[in-house]
């Protein structure tokens, strides 16, 4: 464990730190709860698109066709896409986390399973529910 | 050390061998009762904007005014707003370690989360009682 210089305080004061990043060797895991944060994050700033399109429906008319033709637009589009992953990626990820607070999959092989389940998972969701969309409209 | 009045950093005095510093457990449990309510809430919620898909006004309003799906929106909201405004708290607590920025990231993630969770249950409300 790595110490750090705090400046100030006794010796005793200077408590260990947790490794740091870069001392790891990267693992599906750890790769897994990245990208959880990131699309947390991702999600955080949706909201923001979804607060535009309410207030642009409850506004009227117009201000809901300026808020449809964004969204239906190619760039609209992709984000839309990229944010329904996102959500997917990280519902899935909630699910693996709900599964290893119950002190379920965390061996070797169950918790790389987990791992892999919630990539395919928020890939094959994300892909089912754009099919929908596009067949059902 | 003497305690800071100043400093939110619980002295490293008050804590030792006292187990864990006592109050950040109802976040921790906090974060896990709005992600078990987005659940559900999620799946509703993906069901009711993808069957926007290509409707026009009219029918999107009917839509998001049906009671259900109203109520579906506002929960997801209301879970949602509590469960980032804990979630970007966690990562200011992780990476930002400046108390001066710390605090400031801190007051902007709780004015964010409220600005947006009001304005998507105020829209919400008006697109069913207006």
């Amino acid at each position: 464990m790595a110490e750090v210089e705090l400046g100030r305080g006794s010796p005793e004061s200077r408590r260990p730190l947790s490794p740091h990043l870069q001392i790891y060797t990267p693992m599906l895991t750890m790769m897994m709860s990245i990208a959880h944060r990131i699309t947390g994050v991702a999600l955080y700033g949706g909201t923001l698109l979804l607060a535009w399109f309410l207030i642009a429906a409850a506004s009227g008319p117009e201000s809901f066709a300026v808020a449809a033709s964004f969204f239906n637009s190619i760039i609209g589009k992709l984000i839309l896409f990229g944010l329904t992953w996102a959500l997917f990626h990280h519902f899935l990820g909630g699910v693996r986390h709900a599964i290893w607070d119950a002190g379920f999959g965390m061996d070797h092989p169950q918790r790389e399973w987990l791992a892999q389940g919630t990539l395919v998972g928020g890939a094959v969701l994300t892909l089912a529910v754009w099919i929908f969309a596009f067949f059902a409209r | 050390m003497a305690h800071d009045s100043t400093s939110t950093r619980t002295a490293a005095s008050r804590v030792r061998y006292l187990g864990s510093a006592k109050s950040g457990a109802a976040e921790n449990w906090a974060m896990r009762v709005t992600a078990t309510a987005l659940f559900p809430l999620s799946i509703g919620f993906v069901c009711i904007i993808a069957s926007l898909a290509g409707k026009d006004y009219a029918a999107a309003r009917a839509e998001l005014s049906h009671p259900f799906a109203a109520l579906t929106l506002l929960l997801f909201i209301l879970a949602g707003v509590y469960h980032m405004k804990l979630g970007m708290q966690t990562i200011i607590d992780d990476y930002v370690h400046d108390a001066h920025w710390k605090d400031w990231s801190l007051i902007a993630n709780l004015f964010f989360c409220l600005g947006v969770g009001l304005a998507c249950v105020y829209a919400a409300l008006k697109l069913s009682f207006v």
